[in-house]
């Protein structure tokens, strides 16, 4: 068959479809941009759901992050989220949760305190932000409510017993159970299997039906995150209602249902708001010219280049192939921009594993400036017309500071803010807003 | 204070290869003994080596005897324990640079120790082995063979357990021994686990304690065992690299050996003289060497995936010259009595290699059993090792076969690099050497492939302990610190790979132990407790 070629003309394309690729599309529309969007989203399968801003600072376990914010502004200034201020970092945390929301998986909106969240051995996470499926196991922990936790045979990584055992001696009102999935006997059972059935009325009827009789006066019901793919706080609420307790969701180890969620949502959904997005298609190589970027993409079919005027980068890090190491040094994939290295490979981790300081590759990554753009040596930007976000950009630690998500969707935020910025300087964005031929 | 007491007729402290083969040796001959290991089984260089079964090769041109004793002691494990060992063979290759003259010498040497040597053209030894460069220019086959050591050890301990009810017990170290009119009245031991003081008597004490066996001796008050520890590292492949052992035909230096160790490869070895054999792990700087000089004989090691690196100290005899260099070392084992130091019912037996276990095994045996009156004749040279349902599970490839052969929908699987089901941790917990209430997923991945594949503990040990917690294997929150131990181990051997398609594994096992299971902060927690 003969390949077919395409081309795209637009604003900004934006290299990556992890949670900072897709903030910066959000952005980018309301903002009036053109976006088109490529990557490959299979990393945000495995996020726990939580939208964690700093939860950790210093080996500290953070209540208020804004505080830890200020901290963190002192101490490594460097740090993508040290170089926001509160505002920016807010607005674009609250437009993201909204954003959520309207896609139909309810988020808390960002508050004062970080919550304390749930995780799936009976260990509590400080975040920001969660699913409203997953909220109540917050206030069911806080005020030590009587609450049934369930699994389920053949569900393998979560196990019930488990977080009774690791929360029994705080929380005596705690209990545990194991059922069997309707339906699903006999087998080995995966929350993403179980939450699409549980988009069926009847298998929900069953499940309530499964419950009840373990109820013995519990207020509060908490399950592996299995409520249902597309409209997970309207199966919750009905679900609710039928057994007469509060239900709420724990994350579960990868590849887990909130994050598929996000996922689908946002492939979903982007195209609606104008983006062309290619959630399955990575960027094979970039060049820049007078007037922005030539993307070039090899798709199974077709070839494509785009056009861009602007280019926003949030390839990832090793896990999405947007950092590579061989036994010298780190690299960028894609454009080859330059990193500071550590002295020696001997370097990049520390002797013990969970040394409280963290392993310095970690923050290895692209250095920006004020704009988030890509810096060389001299701190000079490689290109005028290239942005960067997520968790590719040095001087931050996202897995040990607890701040991935706020990391990317506010550096997200700010990218695009320069962008838009260049692109438009007389500073009115050409209004999109009512095209609706795409 | 609470003290265990425990009574037999001979206690043989050191589980590795030695020791477990002497607990074997004694049970069949009906003597019944208490096996210790201050850690468990194989914590010392039986679990720290190259699992290379030598055909005596490797010895054939500096020490004809020890070549010897390999070449029969590999011919009797051949025959009584196959399902350890793959008989893959071996190849000596010299390539362009390598000395040919010491090369044109190695057929004599060898046939002077009786190993089988054939000479192969390099055309055809590139068709044995397609990974070897053009620049072969010498190479000889070898009956060499590869050996599970985990799973030799295990059915040591299974077939003596069997044979007369002797025992095995982990984590209980020797601290210290009470000595009456030159006995050995009472070993005074400790319980790692809980800190509980452990009284042992027995009849006799056999030292079996590897590069810990001049330590060991001394709190006997005995100073004739003098030991050079010889720290070496390996590396270990996401596959299987070649279909046989491969071996630089020079005088034997980094990286000169390439073993398959089923379903992976094993590159090595280094050879660092050390004088504490305690904490010792692989260093970046050895990885490196032991990478640039294995490449120069197969250029794909350059381009393999390493999953991991491992260090283990050779408890060496001394000998003159061997102090700056632990390969000049001899490479045999020796018996000491004690009978001149004043004791009469102490043994110690060190040096050797894992390949001649059993015949270290036979002479500690036959002088426990002549001094304990027994008369009963060594049979290890003839009965069959068992393999028994628990013990199999450390052979790479052996999980995946029997789940797929049962094919139960039910039994799920809780290691996906290795295929390690449910089933099979259950059979662990049930009956395998060493089995206890409080079972660590250390001591499970000691007996099974769990954490060996390329994700390295990612998954499967959250996966198993979810699973060991809905067993009721733990209560409380021991169960996440014995998790976080056992990934804060595996983080030792996989921290010097850590480059190419392992970074973003560690990336992803970061954010799990971390993100999705805290155990960095519960880390900071519990160090904060102890002050
Ligand atoms: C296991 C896991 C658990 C997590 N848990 C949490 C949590 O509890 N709380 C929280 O706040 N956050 C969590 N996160 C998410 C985390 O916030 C984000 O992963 C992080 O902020 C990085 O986001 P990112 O968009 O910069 O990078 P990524 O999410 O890594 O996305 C990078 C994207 O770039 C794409 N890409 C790479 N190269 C190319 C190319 N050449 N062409 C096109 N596309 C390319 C990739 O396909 C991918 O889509 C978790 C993530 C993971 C992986
Ligand atoms: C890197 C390397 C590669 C090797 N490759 C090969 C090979 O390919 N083929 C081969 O044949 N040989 C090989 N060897 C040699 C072989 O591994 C050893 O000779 C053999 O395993 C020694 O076994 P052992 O039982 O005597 O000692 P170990 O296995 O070291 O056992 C000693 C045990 O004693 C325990 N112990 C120590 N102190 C105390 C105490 N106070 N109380 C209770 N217990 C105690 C330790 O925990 C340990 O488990 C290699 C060795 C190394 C280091």
């Amino acid at each position: 068959m003969k390949r077919r070629s395409r081309r795209i003309d637009t604003d900004l394309a934006v290299i990556g479809t992890g949670i900072a690729g897709f903030a910066a599309s959000l952005f980018a529309c309301r903002r009036g941009l053109e976006v088109a969007q490529f990557g490959h989203s299979g990393a945000m399968a495995y996020t726990t759901g939580y939208l964690d801003l700093l939860g950790v600072q210093d080996g500290r376990v953070l209540d208020d992050p804004w505080d830890g914010l200020g901290a963190l502004r002192r101490e490594t200034p460097e740090h993508p989220l040290a170089r926001l201020p509160d505002e920016t970092i807010r607005t674009a945390f609250g437009l993201f949760t909204e954003a959520l929301t309207e896609m139909g998986l309810g988020y808390t909106a960002p508050g004062e305190r970080n919550l304390r969240a749930l995780l799936p051995n009976g260990l509590v996470k400080s975040t920001l932000s969660v699913p409203q499926t997953m909220l109540p196991g917050c206030e069911a922990l806080a005020q030590r409510a009587r609450t049934l936790v369930l699994d389920f045979d053949g569900l393998q990584g979560f196990s019930a017993r488990a977080f009774e055992a690791n929360l029994a001696e705080r929380w005596p009102g705690l209990s545990s159970a194991r059922l069997t999935f309707p339906g699903m006997e006999d087998r080995q059972v995966f929350p993403e299997v179980m939450a699409r059935a549980l988009e069926t009325r009847q298998t929900r009827e069953a499940l309530v039906d499964l419950i009840r009789p373990q109820l013995d006066g519990a207020e509060y019901v908490g399950l592996p995150a299995i409520l249902g793919m597309q409209a997970p706080d309207r199966i919750r609420t009905e679900m609710e209602a039928a057994l007469g307790a509060t239900l709420f969701e724990i994350p579960t180890i990868p590849p887990a249902v909130p994050g598929i969620r996000l996922r689908e949502g946002f492939e979903r959904t982007m195209p609606e708001r104008g983006v062309t997005l290619d959630p399955v298609l990575k960027v094979s190589r970039v060049r820049f010219g007078a007037a922005g970027a030539t993307l070039t993409l090899h798709g199974a079919m077709e070839d494509i280049e785009v056009e861009a005027r602007a280019v926003l980068l949030a390839t990832g890090r090793f896990l999405s192939g947007g950092l590579r190491a061989d036994r010298t040094q780190v690299s960028e994939t894609l454009l080859g921009l330059p990193i500071r290295q550590t002295e020696s490979r001997n370097d990049w981790y520390r002797k013990d594993y969970f040394d409280p300081a963290g392993h310095p590759v970690n923050r290895l990554g692209i250095e920006v400036d004020a704009s988030f753009r890509p810096v060389d040596a001299a701190g000079d930007p490689v290109q005028d017309t290239l942005f960067s976000a997520g968790a590719i950009l040095a001087h931050q630690d996202w897995v040990r500071q607890r701040c991935g998500a706020g990391l990317a969707i506010a550096s997200a935020y700010a990218a695009v803010d320069s962008a838009a910025a260049h692109l438009t300087p007389e500073g009115q964005p050409p209004d999109r807003s009512v095209r609706s031929d795409r | 204070m609470n003290v265990r007491v425990h009574e037999t007729e001979v206690l043989i402290i050191g589980a590795g290869a030695t020791g477990s083969g002497i607990m074997r040796d004694l049970a069949l001959r009906g003597i019944h003994c208490l096996l210790i290991d201050r850690r468990d089984l194989n914590a010392g260089a039986s679990g720290g080596n190259h699992g290379l079964l030598h055909s005596g090769g490797r010895y054939a041109t500096a020490d004809a005897e020890t070549a010897a004793e390999c070449r029969r002691e590999g011919e009797i494990l051949k025959r009584l324990a196959p399902e350890c060992i793959d008989d893959c063979g071996g190849l000596f290759v010299a390539v362009e640079g390598d000395d040919p003259d010491f090369a044109a010498r190695f057929p004599e040497h060898c046939r002077v120790a009786g190993i089988p040597c054939e000479a192969l053209t390099p055309a055809e030894a590139r068709e044995r082995e397609p990974a070897l460069p053009e620049t072969v220019f010498a190479a000889y086959t070898v009956p060499d063979a590869t050996i599970d050591p985990f799973r030799i050890v295990l059915e040591n301990v299974g077939q003596a357990q069997q044979a007369n009810g002797s025992r095995y017990l982990p984590h209980t170290g020797v601290e210290g021994f009470d000595i009456e009119d030159g006995e050995i009245v009472r070993t005074r031991c400790r319980d790692h686990r809980c800190g509980d003081p452990v009284e042992i008597r027995a009849r006799q004490v056999v030292n079996a304690s590897g590069a810990w066996a001049e330590k060991v001796a001394r709190l006997a008050g005995c100073t004739d065992v003098t030991l050079l520890c010889s720290k070496g590292t390996l590396l270990i492949s996401n596959a299987r690299v070649t279909n046989g052992v491969v071996n630089r035909l020079r005088p034997p230096d980094d990286g000169d050996i390439l073993v398959p160790g089923g379903t992976v490869s094993l590159l090595g070895t280094s050879s660092v003289t050390v004088e504490d054999p305690d904490d010792i792990r692989p260093t970046i700087a050895e990885v490196d060497r032991i990478l640039a000089e294995g490449a120069a004989m197969l250029p794909i090691l350059n381009e393999t995936r390493f999953v991991r690196a491992f260090s283990g100290v050779r408890p060496l005899l001394r000998a003159p010259g061997s102090e700056s260099d632990g390969r000049k070392a001899n490479r045999g084992f020796a018996l000491f009595d004690h009978e001149d130091q004043g004791l009469t019912n102490f043994v110690t037996v060190a040096g050797g290699k894992f390949t001649t276990f059993r015949l270290m095994a036979e002479k500690a045996g036959d002088l426990v059993a002549r001094r304990l009156g027994n008369s009963e004749p060594c049979k290890t040279a003839l009965v069959p090792l068992p393999s028994g349902d628990a013990l199999r599970w450390t052979d790479p490839g052996a999980a995946a076969r029997d789940w797929y052969r049962r094919a139960d929908p039910t039994d799920m699987i809780l290691c996906e690099c290795e295929m390690v089901a449910r089933s099979a941790v259950d059979t662990i917990l049930a009956e395998a050497p060493g089995a206890e209430d409080h079972m660590s997923l250390r001591a499970i991945a000691l007996r099974s492939r769990i954490g060996k594949g390329a994700c390295q503990g990612a998954f499967c040990a959250l996966r198993v302990m979810a699973h060991l917690y809905d067993r009721g294997v733990y209560d409380g929150p021991d169960g996440l610190r014995q998790a976080r131990d056992f990934v804060e181990g595996r983080f030792r051997g996989v921290r010097p790979v850590l480059w190419g398609a392992q970074m973003p594994q560690a990336e992803l096992a970061e954010i799990l132990h971390c993100g999705l299971a805290g155990m960095d902060l519960a880390a900071a927690e519990d160090e904060g407790r102890t002050g």
